[in-house]
């Protein structure tokens, strides 16, 4: 943990961060430092990363709250998340580093809450916190580890 | 990101579902890439044609979204699934027919010429240079802006839709000039021969840049080549243009680079079927092909994807009679990404020239890959 977390006990941590989809979602976190490439490192019925090079290789993001930096490649991205969602194995709400077109409009078609740009490091959040993100005021609520 | 008045009610739905669904997606984007406003776009070209780019749910919203929509500029599409001529001789389940149907038709009510490329600046004629226009189809949006002139972003499937049903697209990133000069520079130190090398130094190159790539040791690229690179540029990462010259931070690129980006997609030493293209073969690659492949026989199955405004023209001019005679199958209106017509459970490899197929065919597909450039396919796999 980096010291911008070191506040825990003492109360929620808040990240602010940039809206780019509307809504809110909580869960727990999955969070990768690796870029994602939806159409060809998830399994869109089941939410299953099933790329063995990228490290949430066998780890699921359905219902999660998913950190990672940006997704990459094909231009049909958008499509695969918005397959997660009807299939209902989407995550509850993405925070990106930055956000790309591919998966600001994936978020968009999808309606999943989607946040970028936090004013500190996301990824320094261990996978399996829970959190809120507020994707109205642009803000990351981090309750407990 | 400032909306006009008439933006504003479209967003909220006084002209339309799907023109507020087009907005809905347009103020998305442009919140990701910190628009100030939208601007107009002559063109859009649109991917997510094949059903396997955007399966069932793909179907229904386009379906849903169709009933209302109509394209307001000239709009393309990438390729579908198989070549409709020849569909009697592929394998093909009745399931994927069907709903490949309902996507074309689809895209048929909302007005799209149905071009079924992913080369639409080799096919359409061009633009005036410095023309805003949205290119979904990575090769298609690098190539657009790196060597057509054009000014777009790299768009995603959906967001080139909602630039076809407004005419519009957020002023960001590639639309500006000053995004379009290159913050790293690849300095190549290796002498590069023909597409394959060219692939390979594009794959390499879209992992560790972001908006524009510059190349140091690069004089001229042959249209081959270009589109070699931008098919590769596209197909690893989130860069959306390529510029020849220098810029402040250097990354060089040598055969170890080259070996390890090799040693990724080179997933297979043999291969029972070859295929040429991602990107689709132009008229130009197809007299290519005629020329060196003229008088010889392919020893496998060589599945050859085209345009087909490039392979009508190539007919009439006999090209393809020659890749024909040489045992040559040429299919329009789809390509190598996504294909169904490759089964892993019928095909032990495939060997390509494509760096982009090789992506797809290894990661999609879940076929090896064996890559070798066009050069050494006819010499070794042609008698």
């Amino acid at each position: 943990m980096l010291e911008e977390f070191e506040g825990y006990s003492e109360g929620r941590m808040r990240i602010k961060c940039r809206t780019i989809v509307r809504g809110a979602g909580d869960g727990e976190t999955l969070v990768t430092r690796q870029a994602i490439n939806f159409l060809t490192m998830v399994d869109l019925k089941t939410g299953v990363v099933n790329d063995d090079r990228h490290e949430l290789y066998k780890q699921n993001i359905a219902n999660k709250v998913l950190v990672f930096p940006n997704s990459i490649g094909s231009s049909v991205g958008a499509y695969s998340i918005y397959a997660l969602k009807i299939n209902n194995v989407a995550p509850k709400a993405i925070v990106c580093g930055k956000a790309d077109i591919a998966t600001a409009s994936g978020c968009a078609i999808a309606n999943i809450p989607l946040v970028d740009s936090p004013e500190s490091n996301v990824f320094a959040i261990k996978s399996g916190s829970t959190v809120k993100v507020d994707a109205v005021n642009g803000l990351i609520e981090i309750a407990e580890k | 990101m400032q909306l006009t008045k008439d933006e504003e009610k479209a967003l909220n739905g006084e002209n339309g579902q799907a023109l507020a669904t087009a907005y809905r997606i347009l103020l998305a984007i442009g919140k990701a890439t910190e628009a100030e406003k939208l601007v107009p776009v002559d063109w859009a070209h649109v991917s997510g044609v094949n059903y396997n780019t955007i399966g069932d749910s793909g179907v229904e919203f386009l379906e849903q979204l169709s009933s209302d929509a109509k394209v307001a500029v000239k709009t393309t599409i990438n390729p579908m699934g198989f070549d409709p001529v020849k569909i009697n001789s592929l394998k093909l389940s009745k399931e994927f027919v069907a709903k490949q149907n309902r996507i074309i038709d689809a895209y048929e009510r909302m007005g799209v010429t149905k071009s079924f490329t992913c080369i639409p600046y080799e096919v359409f004629d061009l633009p005036d240079i410095g023309t805003d226009v949205s290119f979904a189809e990575s090769n298609a949006a690098v190539y657009a802006n790196s060597v057509a002139g054009l000014r777009t972003n790299k768009e995603s499937a959906v967001s080139a839709l909602a630039s076809s049903l407004t005419g519009k697209a957020p002023y960001s990133e590639l639309r500006i000039e000053e995004f379009r000069k290159p913050n790293k520079c690849i300095r190549v130190n290796d002498e590069l021969d023909g597409e394959l090398d060219y692939g390979l130094l594009g794959y390499f190159a879209g992992k560790v840049s972001d908006n524009t790539v510059a190349f140091d040791g690069i004089d001229y690229l042959t249209k081959r080549n270009a589109k070699a690179l931008s098919a590769a540029i596209g197909t690893s990462g989130s860069c959306g243009m390529f510029a020849l010259g220098k810029a402040s931070e250097t990354i060089d690129f040598g055969k170890e680079e080259a070996r390890k980006v090799r040693d990724e997609l080179h997933t297979g030493e043999k291969g029972d079927v070859i295929t040429l293209g991602s990107p689709q073969l132009g008229v130009d690659d197809l007299w290519m092909l005629a020329s060196i492949v003229q008088g010889k026989k392919f020893k496998k199955r060589c599945l050859i994807f085209c345009a087909r405004a490039a392979y009508e023209s190539a007919r009439k001019l006999g090209y393809t009679e020659t890749v024909e005679k040489a045992g040559g199958e040429i299919l329009c209106d789809c390509c190598t990404c996504l294909t169904p017509l490759i089964d892993r459970n019928e095909v032990d490899g495939v060997i390509t020239n494509s760096i982009k197929g090789a992506y797809y065919l290894n990661n999609w597909n879940k076929v090896g890959v064996c890559l070798k450039s066009l050069k050494d396919i006819v010499k070794e796999e042609c008698e």
